[in-house]
Parts: C-alpha cells; sequence; structure tokens
C-alpha cells in the first residue's frame, strides 16, 4: 500500500518537474488551474514535496498570488489563480549573475527602477524613471534598458506611460529585503562618512 | 431689487460656481495623473464648494459638470486611501530619502545589494522527443507550397437574384437574429431546469454532433455573459453547472468580469457521448 503510493507520487513528482521547469507558454511558470488538471486535486501537496526536494538543489517552488497574498492559507480558488514557478531559493554571486548574461550596468538600472517604483507607491512615470537612470547610464542604455525590463517583465508600462511591477518582478524579487537592503547601507556608509 | 438685477445675480453666481467646479476637476486630475499628495485636495472643502453650488444646478451641463467633479472627488479619496495603506505596510519608505539613498550609491553597491533579494526563475527552453514527434507528423502531412499556392480556378457565372432562404441555405443570413437565438436558447435552458433548478454543463451543451455542441457552448458563453444565466462552479469536484436567472441580470460595471475557461474539446465530446465525461 506504501508502496503504491510513493510511485503514485512518484510519477506525480516528475510530471509537476516537467511543467514547472519547462516553458509552454509566452511566459514561464504554470498556472494553478493548469496544474491541478494534470496532477489531480492534491497538486499543493505533490508542491510541497517537490519543493523539499529542490531544497537540496537550493531551488523553490514560488507562488505568486493574482491580487496581494493572503493573510491565512490561500482558498483552491486563489491557488487556482495564482501563478507557480522555480526560482533559485539562495541568492546569486556577482560573478555568477554575469554568466546569467546580466551587465552591472543593467542590473543595477533593473535595481533602480524597481526600487523607485515600490517606493512610489507602485506607480512611477517613464520619465522621471529614466531621468534617474540617465544619472548614471547614457541616455541611449537608460532608454534600452527601460524597454527590456518591459520586454522581460519587470515591469509594464501603461498607455499614459505610467510604470507599474510587472509578473516578473513579484516572482523573483523580495522586495521587502530590498527597501531594507538599500536604506540599509545608505545608514552604514552615512556612518562611515 | 428688480427682476432682471436678480436674474443678473443669478447667472453671474451659476458663472462662478461652474468656474469653481472647473478648477476642483483640474486640480484633482493633475493629482491623478501627475502622481501628487492626494491629501493635497481638502474634501471636507471641496464637499461644501459641491454643496453651495448644487441647489442652482438645472440644466443637464451643470449637472453632469456637477457629477464629474463628485466622480473626480472619489478617485482622490481612493488614492487617498491607497496611499494610507501603503503607508501602514512594510515596504512605506520616504520616495525622496529613497531616490537621494540611490544616487549617492555606486552601481558595484547597487547591485550587490539586489543580488541578496533577486531569486531569478528558472526554466529551460528545449526541444522534447514528443514536440519532435509532433513536427514530424505535421511536416509529413504539410501539402507542398505548389499545391498550398495554387490559385483556385474561378468558375464564371451568370448574375442572378438569389432567394432569402438560399441565403440561409448558404449560411450567408442566419434564419433567426442572434437575440432571437439567446431567447430561445434562454427558454429551452429554463425548460430544462424546471424540475431541478440546475443542469450540469455539459448535459445542457451537449449534443448529437460535435459542431453543434459548439454552437451550443457559444451561445452558452452568450447566456452567462448577458446575465440570462449564472455558472456554478465546485472546482475540487471538477464539476460545472448552469442555472437560469428568471430575469436577465445586468453586471454592475465596477465589479470586475471573470472569464471562465472551459474546454470543448473532440475528446470531452467523445467522453461525454459514452456517458464517461465527469
Amino acid at each position: 500500500m506504501r508502496g503504491k503510493r510513493k510511485a503514485y507520487y512518484a510519477s506525480k513528482l516528475k510530471r509537476a518537474t516537467h511543467l514547472l521547469f519547462y516553458r509552454r507558454h509566452k511566459k514561464p511558470g504554470v498556472k494553478g488551474w493548469e496544474l491541478r488538471k494534470n496532477l489531480g486535486k492534491d497538486y499543493p501537496k505533490v508542491l510541497k514535496i517537490l519543493d523539499d526536494y529542490l531544497e537540496r538543489l537550493d531551488l523553490q517552488v514560488k507562488t505568486v498570488f493574482e491580487e496581494e497574498r493572503p493573510a491565512g492559507k490561500p482558498t483552491p480558488e486563489q491557488l487556482d489563480k495564482a501563478r507557480f514557478f522555480v526560482t533559485l531559493r539562495g541568492t546569486l554571486t556577482a560573478k555568477e549573475a554575469k554568466m546569467v548574461g546580466w551587465r552591472i550596468d543593467d542590473l543595477a538600472g533593473l535595481a533602480v527602477t524597481i526600487a523607485y517604483i515600490i517606493s512610489r507607491r507602485g506607480k512611477a512615470s517613464r520619465k522621471e524613471v529614466e531621468k534617474l537612470l540617465r544619472e548614471k547610464l547614457p541616455k541611449w542604455r537608460a532608454d534600452l534598458n527601460l524597454d527590456r525590463y518591459i520586454r522581460y517583465g519587470y515591469i509594464i508600462q501603461d498607455e499614459k506611460e505610467q510604470l507599474y511591477l510587472g509578473w516578473r518582478t513579484q516572482a523573483e524579487v523580495d522586495q521587502k529585503a530590498l527597501i531594507n537592503l538599500l536604506l540599509g547601507s545608505e545608514e552604514t556608509s552615512s556612518v562611515n562618512a | 431689487m428688480s427682476k432682471t438685477a436678480t436674474k443678473a445675480s443669478k447667472r453671474q453666481r451659476k458663472r462662478l460656481g461652474r468656474e469653481k467646479l472647473q478648477q476642483i476637476i483640474e486640480m484633482c486630475r493633475s493629482v491623478e495623473e501627475r502622481g501628487l499628495d492626494p491629501f493635497l485636495v481638502d474634501v471636507d472643502d471641496v464637499i461644501a464648494v459641491i454643496r453651495e453650488y448644487f441647489p442652482e444646478w438645472e440644466d443637464l451641463d451643470d449637472l453632469c459638470l456637477d457629477a464629474e467633479t463628485i466622480n473626480r472627488l472619489a478617485s482622490v479619496i481612493k488614492l487617498q486611501s491607497e496611499w494610507v495603506k501603503h503607508r501602514s505596510t512594510s515596504l512605506y519608505t520616504d520616495p525622496f530619502l529613497l531616490e537621494e539613498k540611490i544616487k549617492t550609491l555606486e552601481k558595484e553597491a547597487i547591485v550587490e545589494l539586489f543580488l541578496q533579494a533577486w531569486h531569478p526563475v528558472v526554466e529551460l527552453e528545449q526541444i522534447s522527443l514528443h514536440s519532435l514527434k509532433n513536427a514530424l507528423n505535421y511536416w509529413q502531412n504539410l501539402a507542398p507550397l505548389e499545391e498550398r499556392w495554387r490559385e483556385t480556378v474561378l468558375e464564371e457565372v451568370e448574375t442572378g437574384v438569389a432567394s432569402r432562404e438560399e441565403l440561409v441555405e448558404e449560411r450567408i443570413l442566419a434564419d433567426e437574429t442572434f437575440a432571437e437565438e439567446l431567447k430561445r436558447f434562454w427558454e429551452e435552458l429554463k425548460a430544462k431546469t424546471r424540475k431541478k433548478e440546475k443542469i450540469s454543463y455539459w448535459d445542457f451543451v451537449g449534443a448529437d454532433s460535435y459542431e453543434e455542441t459548439v454552437h451550443r457552448a457559444y451561445m452558452t458563453s452568450f447566456l452567462v455573459t448577458y446575465g440570462y444565466a449564472t455558472f456554478e462552479i465546485y472546482p475540487l469536484e471538477e464539476e460545472v453547472f448552469i442555472k437560469p436567472n428568471p430575469k436577465p441580470v445586468l453586471k454592475q460595471r465596477s465589479q470586475q468580469l471573470v472569464s471562465i475557461p472551459i474546454s470543448i474539446s473532440f475528446e470531452e465530446w467523445k467522453k461525454w457521448k459514452e456517458g464517461t465525461h465527469k
């Protein structure tokens, strides 16, 4: 009986791995309802087992809810609408980040853009962000980078050229940690000065 | 005071009221569009002005201006509430303080910090044996360009007159308007649910042919969108029911509409026909 159950979850784990790692749509990740359709009603349990397994590889299953993260246990409906990704559990070193294909300027620009939008309550005009980026980047690179961040899904731009945080930022960036780190680092440098 | 003088003073007061409302609208608009502090707008003062001039409005244009002012003010109040909500979260930080900090930090330091908060998504884009097999099948069934681009030889026929029945037969005209068909569909749903209040989605849309089933699913989607019926969804049981509304229910625009994807594939239709569909 136990062996049967083990085999059942082993096959579901494989299926979940295929679904989560291989990109099936324009955006990476899988919606909860797709997982339910493919893995059955107990897909949250399968994901939990997969997440435990991935911990050894420094990876994790990340859930991004459609709206704000629910305070308590999410309902099946909220899980169905959520998107699930596999992300790095830990962090990259600067050397590794270069291997991922990001130049230091591009990453710094991304950090500044995200932090600025967060500080402006999740919405900032493109002009303001461009102005901030141009302080340290050539004009052409600032424009190009913003378009790149939009293309990758880190930020969204509306018809009035207002920028918002995109799905990829929700999935990849620990926003609270970023703000705390930025504020904290400045305090340290002021003390040093 | 003469009647003419009273009229003139009333006209002047109206003009003044219009100007004030316009100013309020402009102020609210700039707060909304330029991301200014929403608390720059003193809601109590604005409401006092709106209330003061409201008895003066008789024309439709003036009443519309009054409504527009209230609408703009409501948007600013919403911004104020979002502002309070944001300040109460742990993500709140003074934008100017953060901007200053970003400016003083070296880009290497920013990257160093960002890397501590960044957990990039892992994704693979690779061909699989399954997709290779599908691609090969597609290639085998693909007709050569010569055949696909061959021009259709059109036979010349003499012009004539077609009757409405002929156009219906050729499916150029529908034999009833869309609204009539939708109403007929609604009546059918009501008749089928007379005894048990609701019916399983597949039992309602399922028909003898797959084409007819797709058509019925298409019409059913409009029944729900236009408020003639409601879906009852049980996600865990993977069951969907449809229930007719006694009268069409018009949805409020402020309510967010939700799309519910339901797959009507040929395989599912076959399962339903064989009685194995849930």
